[in-house]
């Protein structure tokens, strides 16, 4: 008997029972429903949110892949920076994979697990299918956080952001803000001390910090922040070869899993290219407000400041935001006039985070949820707008 | 309960639960959020309000007769001052340190929408005794729940509960901190508080499903 079959008798014997959206949802996971609708007049698109969702964790493998290779290569690169002359023969080495297989999948395995779990205590309380929302947070949380994040602390995160970001407003489909972020910004409010400073975006930094084997990695925000400059060159910070969140660094990986989500028409390109565009206009404005001399050296803002507009879309999280998070399909902006100005201001008050935060110099987690919240109103002006401009065509015909 | 008769017992226990001014009437909410981040400020609080709301009650209804109802407010305003300046006076004489933590809030006891809306709705309807149990039952309420938020914010927050260790000491390493647990931050900001009160409006709701409003 073929294990889809086993999976499908094993959901009939606990049909009806406590258990039985837990086996439901295992084995619609893997397969197509044994009893589906015959006849012609149901034909749609096949991919449901199951197909969907297992999508975007396609476009997201690449990012975990190098980030595991980043793990070990940050690490390795840190105790002996000459490691950096020839990045190409030290990155896909075995070690560095190593460091990746031992510290970012715990962190993918806790994330699903956690969330997972609590996705299944719910489908089973109210009674209902486990929904799918939770696949791609589990994947996502992974790539955002710092690579040193404790285990239980991710846990604790996972289970307020999938009850408090979401279970509570309905569950997958009803929640108000992205639950990735949620946690990431749960993580960033509770534990400051392991989301952000030097020590905590290479591994094992945190551990010998005060030793004589102490290394820290400083994430290019972080220096420009305070004004320093980095060593790293700009096909370092494209490439993603720099310190910061696992998966999230590679700013070409980014885009190459962005034409792919756009390709399979799953993420909304007006969203991406609206908050790319955002981005460098807030960022065009900073560097007219340095070349005028308004800002000058001394300033602590001048780092972040004078950093180009066009380096600001390769650094930090900001790509990695707006491919990923900002073209959530449920907390995003629905109208395509809609899409184009949530994506801008998502782009725009980033940078303006980013530059003015004295605590963590970096905003596009907190834009984006800013921007969730103002997505239903976003929505709403743009409906009525039309509404009124359609009252005027009929009465300037009837007139 | 032989020293109270069945209603007015109702006075004492209905606020703690069903009729609670913080969970069901939503009252009194920004004083919950703004110093529940010790469980001695919430406890100082709540036996503040208690103070305010009992007397207050107390007087206002043995004015009720003589109240002309256009100035009521205003009465009502003054009547109330006077108690939160005693209240502010006997906490800055004996518990300075506390005073200084609670800050403004002591005098906006003025503005809690609990005080004035027990008055109005109450004591001016009502005989002093049984104006007094009303007070000290919605005090209780609104004190229980601020006891309960100050409680887990303390204890997940500092890692503290009215100023004791009680999971170990953060710097040194003992207790719950070596092995490597940490004070939740968020627990300390004034947002946590509106979250830990939702999940007690939710865990009140789901538990007594007549609260639930219809649709």
């Amino acid at each position: 008997m073929s294990l889809k079959q086993n999976l499908h008798n094993l959901k009939e014997k606990y049909k009806g029972t406590k258990m039985a959206p837990a086996f439901n949802a295992i084995h619609t996971f893997l397969y197509m429903p044994n009893d589906v609708t015959h006849g012609g007049t149901h034909i749609k698109a096949a991919d449901d949110l199951k197909r969907t969702m297992n999508m975007v964790i396609i476009s997201l493998l690449p990012c975990l892949l190098f980030g595991m290779y980043n793990a070990g290569y940050q690490h390795y690169a840190a105790i002996d920076p000459s490691l950096r002359d020839n990045v190409l023969a030290n990155f896909f080495t075995f070690d560095n994979l190593w460091i990746g297989i031992i510290k970012v999948l715990p962190l993918v395995i806790v994330s699903y697990g956690v969330g997972l779990g609590v996705e299944f205590i719910f489908a089973i309380i109210k009674g209902h299918e486990v929904e799918e929302g939770y696949l791609v947070t589990g994947m996502l949380v992974p790539l955002i956080v710092p690579i040193d994040t404790p285990l239980w602390m991710l846990s604790v995160a996972v289970v307020f952001g999938v009850v408090i970001g979401k279970e509570v407003f309905g569950g997958t489909g009803m929640n108000i803000l992205n639950p990735a972020l949620t946690i990431r910004a749960f993580l960033f409010f509770a534990y400051p001390t392991w989301m952000s400073g030097d020590k905590v975006w290479v591994y094992d930094a945190v551990n010998r910090a005060g030793t004589v084997d102490a290394i820290s990695g400083e994430t290019v925000l972080g220096s420009y922040a305070q004004n320093l400059t980095t060593n790293y060159s700009i096909f370092d910070k494209f490439f993603g070869f720099i310190p910061g969140s696992v998966g999230e660094t590679s700013t070409f990986l980014i885009l190459l899993g962005a034409a792919f989500l756009i390709f399979t028409k799953i993420g909304s390109w007006r969203i991406i290219v609206s908050t790319f565009l955002g981005a460098a206009a807030m960022g065009m404005i900073f560097n007219q407000v340095v070349a005028a001399d308004i800002i000058t050296s001394s300033s602590k803002f001048y780092g972040l400041m004078s950093t180009a507009w066009w380096e600001h879309l390769m650094i930090g999280g900001l790509a990695f935001g707006a491919v990923y998070m900002a073209t959530d399909p449920v907390t995003a902006s629905q109208t395509n006039k809609g899409k184009w100005i949530y994506g801008f201001l998502i782009g725009f008050i980033s940078i303006m985070i980013r530059v003015f935060n004295p605590a963590y110099p970096e905003g596009v987690f907190l834009a984006i949820l800013l921007m969730n919240v103002f997505a239903p109103t976003i929505d709403h002006y743009v409906v009525q707008g039309n509404v009124k401009n359609r009252l005027k065509r009929a009465k300037v015909k009837t007139a | 309960m032989g020293l109270l008769s069945k209603k007015d017992a109702a006075l004492l226990t209905d606020p703690l639960a069903d009729n609670n001014p913080i969970t069901i009437q939503v009252l009194g909410i920004c004083s919950a959020l703004a110093i529940t981040a010790e469980l001695k400020a919430s406890i100082v609080m709540a036996v503040s309000v208690m103070f305010v709301l009992a007397l207050g009650n107390v007087v206002i209804s043995l004015m009720r007769n003589i109240i002309p109802s256009k100035i009521r407010i205003i009465v009502q305003l003054v009547v109330v001052a006077a108690l939160v300046i005693i209240v502010d006076l006997v906490l800055k004489a004996f518990a300075y340190e506390l005073s200084k933590t609670l800050s403004v809030f002591v005098g906006l006891i003025i503005t809690n929408c609990i005080i004035m809306g027990r008055f109005e709705a109450f004591a001016l309807g009502n005989s002093p005794w049984r104006s007094f149990l009303d007070g000290i039952g919605n005090a209780a309420g609104y004190g229980a729940i601020l006891v309960i938020v100050g409680f887990f914010r303390e204890l997940l927050g500092s890692g503290t509960l009215l100023g004791f260790k009680v999971l170990g000491d953060p710097i040194e390493k003992t207790g719950l901190y070596a092995i490597g647990y940490e004070n939740n931050g968020f627990m300390l900001l004034s947002p946590m508080a509106l979250i830990v009160l939702g999940v007690i409006i939710w865990i009140q709701r789901s538990r007594n499903k007549a609260l639930i409003e219809e649709h």
